[in-house]
This record gives C-alpha cells, sequence and structure tokens, in this order.
C-alpha cells in the first residue's frame, strides 16, 4: 500500500522481510483447500499461517496437500505452534517445521494454558521464545495484551509481537484497546493484532489504534460468505491504516464549529 | 520387527530399514514432510543412511490448515 499523499511506501516489514498487506491469514476451518485458496486470493494476503501435525500415513498418493494450493513462490508460510501447552513440544514442533519446509525460519509461537479459553500460557511462552531465538528463528509471538509481557517479548528478540483482541475463535472485537495502545506506543517491532477478530470494524479499529497488522483465520473461514469477508476485510485494514496515517481529528463532546459557513447566512 | 509411526505399530520385514525405503513402502514419495526418530530430527540429507529398528518410535509431519 502507498500512502496516497507523500507517496512514501508503505510496507510492512517483519524481521527483514517486506510485505504489501498488513492482512495475515490463517488456512484452518475452511471447507475445503478451494475455498481456502479463493479466500486468501480475496483477501490479498501474502503471509499465511500453516499447522504442523502427523501426516495421514494411509492416505492416497495423488491426495492433495495444503502447501499445493498454496505455492511457497506466492506466499510466506508462517508455521504455527496451535495446540501446544509446553515451551518443549512448541519448540520441538517448529524445529519440524523449519526442516519441512527447507530451513525457513519465520514462525508463529503461541503457547496455550486452557483448553477452554485457549488463553496463552505465557510463562512458557517467554521459555520458547528465548530458546527459539537462540536457535536462529524469526519468531512472531502470540500473547496475552500485557504490555510489561509484550515487551519483554520484544526483549527477547521476537520479531514481531502479537496480542490477542479476545480469545481465539470467539469474534468478540477488541476488548481493550488501551492495553493494544500502550503496547504499540512502547514497541519498537511490529504489533500485529492476533485472534479476536469477528468482522471487517474490528480490523479497521485495530489499525486505526496504530496496530501494524491484523492475523485473522475464523472471522474470515466462518463468515457465510469467506470470501466476500475477505475481501472486507483487505478493505478495512487498508482504510484503518490510511486513518492512522492521516491522523483522526480530535474528539469533543460537542463542537460550536459548524461545518459550513456562519457568514451569508440568508435572512 | 515392529515400528511405531505416528502412535500406531506398524509390522515390516527384516530387521531393519532406510529411511528411504519407509517413505517408498508408505507411499510418501513426492510428499511435503519431515520425520523424527525417537525425538530427533532426521534431516533429508541423510534419508538413505539411517536405519530404523524395532521399536523405534517414528513421527511424520505435515503442513495442514491452521491459525
Amino acid at each position: 500500500m502507498v500512502d496516497k499523499i507523500s507517496n512514501i511506501n508503505d510496507n510492512l516489514v517483519i524481521a527483514g522481510r517486506s510485505f504489501q498487506s498488513r492482512l495475515l491469514v490463517g488456512t484452518g476451518k475452511y471447507i475445503d483447500f478451494k475455498q481456502t485458496r479463493a479466500a486468501i486470493d480475496s483477501s490479498a494476503a501474502e503471509i499465511v499461517t500453516v499447522a504442523i501435525r502427523r501426516i495421514n500415513v494411509g492416505q492416497s498418493p495423488n491426495e492433495p496437500s495444503l502447501l499445493e494450493f498454496l505455492p511457497a513462490n506466492k506466499f510466506t508460510y508462517l508455521p504455527n505452534t496451535a495446540g501446544c501447552y509446553s515451551s518443549d513440544d512448541a519448540i520441538r514442533t517448529l524445529r519440524l517445521a523449519r526442516e519441512l519446509l527447507d530451513g525457513h525460519n519465520l514462525v508463529k509461537l503461541e503457547v496455550l494454558g486452557d483448553q477452554d479459553t485457549l488463553f496463552p500460557n505465557m510463562v512458557e511462552t517467554i521459555n520458547a521464545a528465548k530458546i527459539l531465538v537462540k536457535d536462529g528463528f524469526d519468531v512472531m509471538v502470540y500473547t496475552s495484551d500485557d504490555p510489561i509481557i509484550a515487551k519483554q517479548l520484544e526483549d527477547i528478540g521476537c520479531c514481531a509481537i502479537m496480542p490477542l483482541a479476545s480469545l481465539i475463535g470467539s469474534g468478540m472485537g477488541i476488548l481493550n484497546p488501551w492495553n493494544l495502545e500502550i503496547i504499540i506506543d512502547k514497541a519498537n517491532v511490529p504489533i500485529i493484532v492476533d485472534a479476536g477478530v469477528g468482522t471487517a470494524s474490528d480490523a479497521s479499529i485495530a489499525m486505526e489504534l496504530g496496530c501494524d497488522g491484523v492475523l485473522m483465520n475464523t472471522a474470515i473461514a466462518l463468515a457465510k460468505n469467506p470470501i466476500l469477508m475477505a475481501s472486507a476485510m483487505k478493505k478495512a485494514i487498508e482504510s484503518g491504516r490510511e486513518a492512522f496515517i492521516a491522523g483522526r481529528m480530535d474528539k469533543k463532546l460537542y463542537s460550536a464549529s459548524p461545518s459550513s459557513p456562519t457568514k451569508g447566512l440568508i435572512k | 520387527m515392529k515400528i511405531n509411526i505416528n502412535g500406531n505399530f506398524k509390522e515390516f520385514e527384516g530387521k531393519k530399514i532406510t529411511v528411504e525405503e519407509l517413505i517408498t513402502q508408505l507411499n510418501l514419495n513426492g510428499k511435503r514432510f519431515a520425520i523424527e526418530k525417537n525425538g530427533e530430527i532426521i534431516s533429508k540429507n541423510y534419508f538413505s543412511g539411517i536405519y530404523f529398528n524395532d521399536g523405534d518410535k517414528i513421527e511424520i509431519i505435515g503442513a495442514v490448515g491452521g491459525g
């Protein structure tokens, strides 16, 4: 995206990689790979998360795979650790992902703490982040919206901090914009809202707050029309970003400053 | 011999089998995957030189849809 006034390149830069889209999308919960690809194309997202799982050993040799529908020359994979509840499991998963993806080291770390809420376990997340950063991974990390924890993750060397807006898969939107603002204000790495976005306005609000991007899956995949919702999200991210760069007017409870001239009124 | 593959024991002939042979028997040639033997990742470069023995625990993973 380009700043239309100053014509400055406004790419999202993560660990030295540059992206035009500030929308990052998951690949889960779609009806099939064809719908997955159609929705992602409609979203214009360049970074796509993938999960790492045991393959079906008995499958037919001709069974299509997700990566064939999302070729590496068109998308940047972001293997994640969804479903991991300990730092050891998360580290193991991402090392396997790196081997699977021929040394690709940009990853999403998430260590969950509770099966009902899917709240992250930040003690385990921090432990895993330290080891993964030392091991040469570029770690984008899912976190609670605690500004102190967010800063600690940055200090460890994570390349992007990804606080939740609300719980994974909840679609509840941005529940604590104040914490997000503090996190954004203190950060020197990209802040990407990850989880909780329900519809386009949620994504716009995140971007208007100054987030560098938004990562979502369920809001698109479980929309009644995922492909149309993906397009709506693309526009919401772009409009929210432009509004943030443009700088909103100050809020006032009321104004004695009408938009039309006060002179020349017909009397 | 029996090898534990992704949580299920599978019977193979002989006393050992190379990674390459296992992949062929499982119809995985041309597929994208990574393999772990008893908790250690096996690099693609060593598929022909590493053997699986009776009781080994193998994980074969791939990428699937997820958030």
